[in-house]
């Protein structure tokens, strides 16, 4: 039996054309055969597919010419969710709006270029000197004449610029910020008497923002023992800190947290403090509840209200260790015992007192 | 959320009947009935009236041939099936296109059909297979199968049509046009 002959035999076994006496024959010759039972059920299956590919697509065209009749424009027109009015103008005038945004940004921008607000440090970092200005200047003129009668001691033009700085020696070496002396003609120191004493600066560090001044006054006598120490080690975030200096004519006192061992961009030379600190306060001391100077306060970011930043107090002492020692007449010695640490604030503060100073700078 | 034409919704147990029954009128009536639904389902989501056209199709053929079959069970009411299944279709086709934002705005209840959904997948392959081998079968073989197969036409009046001088002849024929149908569907990956 040849293929197309099996194949019109599997065709008139599956419609039932053949006699019952063949189809038993057949039926026979399919349980027998394997081969040929297979090739039964793939024709089988092979003719159904035709068969339901036909219905499909006669499915197809009748739901095609119901689907022509329907007014889809229409439908669509009536079931397209709108979006909301923000939306439609942006698609319908982005160009426009694009343009108009981008004006606007160089406009802010050239703004801020002009006016020299886009300049990084100057924007973001104040240092706080405190600058005395014209107008104080000009009130206080008025009463010049008491104020010289006060001033025996020669001191008859304003101060142009404030800040603090504090003891480091008893001899009379006084730490403080660099920005405070820098451009200074003469520099004055102030006790918390109101007793000023000539200073001249011995050694600057620009790069740290730390100045070491000495009291050359021979007015001035040894300050007696210092009572405070300086912290070798990193302060911990979160230690309780406080301040005292001079942002005014008369001291104060401020304490906070030591909120960041990092400065301003991530800079190693700062601690970030909350402290609240005012011009003036550049280069008081930053003491730890113990009494250990961790640091010398410096500056504020403009940005954020209550971030501050002082120094730490490794560089000052890296900076006391770089003083060419023909500049001294003995080598220093740091104080190493501290009288602070079992005292409370209070108490503290009350010694600090007389060991920070009003700086007081005179320029050209 | 859209205007149903009263009156001319039919019944869930109407439309069964009526594809049993292979009635035009219920099949246009369904049709009909929830095309909108399904419109809006698909334009506002991404699509166009003609995709919401093939979606909804293809989701009437798979109801056809549940109903048809006999396994459709009213588990749940006609208007969510068919919803379902356009949904399903939807996000399936979205996929493919990469269009889909990963969130679907729905107009209507939903239910599960994956099932339905993934059988239909898998006939309307081995279709597209069967369209394609029979465009590349040519004629007259296309025809010959075409009549012998589907239009249930005899092997006599085929050999008339086509004018073979005798039957044995056009089963030759036949016989040949099968063999390449069946290679051409069978080579197709």
């Amino acid at each position: 039996m040849n293929d197309g002959k099996l194949l019109e035999e599997i065709e008139r076994y599956l419609t039932g054309e053949m006699t019952p006496q063949e189809h038993k024959q057949f039926e026979l010759l399919r349980k027998g055969d394997t081969a040929i039972n297979a090739k039964i059920t793939e024709h089988q299956e092979f003719a159904k597919l035709l068969k339901q590919y036909s219905d499909r697509l006669a499915l197809e065209n009748r739901l095609n010419a119901i689907h022509d009749e329907i007014d889809v424009h229409t439908l669509t027109e009536e079931l397209i969710v709108h979006p909301s009015l923000i939306v439609r103008l942006w698609r319908n005038h982005h160009s426009k709006i694009s343009l108009a945004a981008s004006i606007l940004i160089f406009a802010i921008l050239g703004t801020l270029f002009v006016t020299g607000n886009l300049s990084n440090q100057d924007s973001k970092y104040i240092q706080l000197r405190r600058e005395v200005g014209n107008l104080k200047q000009k009130t206080e003129s008025l009463n010049r004449k008491v104020t010289q009668s006060a001033n025996r001691n020669g001191v008859t033009v304003m101060d142009r610029f404030r800040g603090t700085g504090f003891a480091i020696t008893s001899n009379g070496l006084i730490a403080t910020n660099y920005h405070v002396i820098n451009g200074a003609d003469s520099v004055y120191v102030q006790n918390a008497a109101g007793k000023s004493f000539k200073a001249k600066v011995l050694y600057t560090e620009p790069e740290n923002d730390i100045a070491i001044l000495k009291i050359v006054d021979t007015s001035f006598r040894n300050l007696g023992a210092i009572p405070y120490t300086f912290k070798k080690t990193e302060s911990d975030l979160a230690e309780s800190v406080y301040t005292y200096g001079y942002p005014q004519d008369s001291p104060v006192f401020n304490e906070g947290k030591v909120t960041s061992a990092v400065g301003l961009n991530g800079d190693s030379l700062d601690y970030q403090i909350s402290i609240p600190i005012n011009a003036g306060n550049s280069g008081s001391p930053l003491m730890d509840s113990k009494g250990n100077v961790i640091g010398l306060v410096q500056a504020k970011q403009t940005q954020m209200e209550g971030v501050h930043f002082a120094v730490k107090v490794s560089y000052l002492l890296n900076a006391i260790q770089n003083i060419p020692s023909d500049s001294l007449n003995k080598k220093i010695s740091l104080n190493t015992k501290n009288t602070l640490s079992n005292l409370n604030t209070v108490q503290q503060v009350k010694k600090l007192k007389n060991y920070v100073f009003m700086v007081k700078v005179y320029d050209k | 959320m859209y205007k149903e034409v009263k009156g001319s919704i039919p019944t869930d147990s109407e439309v069964i009947l009526g594809i049993l029954n292979n009635s035009e009128s219920v099949l246009k009536r369904l049709y009909v009935a929830y095309f909108p639904m399904v419109l809006q389902l698909i334009i506002n989501n991404n699509g166009t009236p003609d995709d919401a056209k093939d979606i909804y199709q293809e989701a009437i053929i798979i109801l056809y041939n549940k109903i048809k079959a006999g396994d459709f069970e009213l588990s749940s009411k006609l208007k969510t099936f068919l919803y379902s299944v356009c949904r399903r279709l939807w996000l399936k086709r979205l996929g493919q296109m990469a269009r889909f934002g990963g969130d679907i705005r729905d107009f209507n209840e939903y239910a599960p059909v994956d099932d339905e959904v993934e059988k239909q997948g898998e006939m309307d392959i081995q279709f597209s297979k069967m369209g394609v081998a029979l465009q590349l079968l040519g004629e007259p073989c296309k025809t010959i199968m075409e009549d012998f197969y589907i239009n249930n036409r005899s092997m006599q009046e085929i050999c008339e049509r086509f004018g073979y001088t005798n039957a044995d002849n056009a089963k030759t024929q036949k016989y040949k046009c099968l063999q390449r149908l069946k290679k051409l569907f069978f080579q197709q990956k």
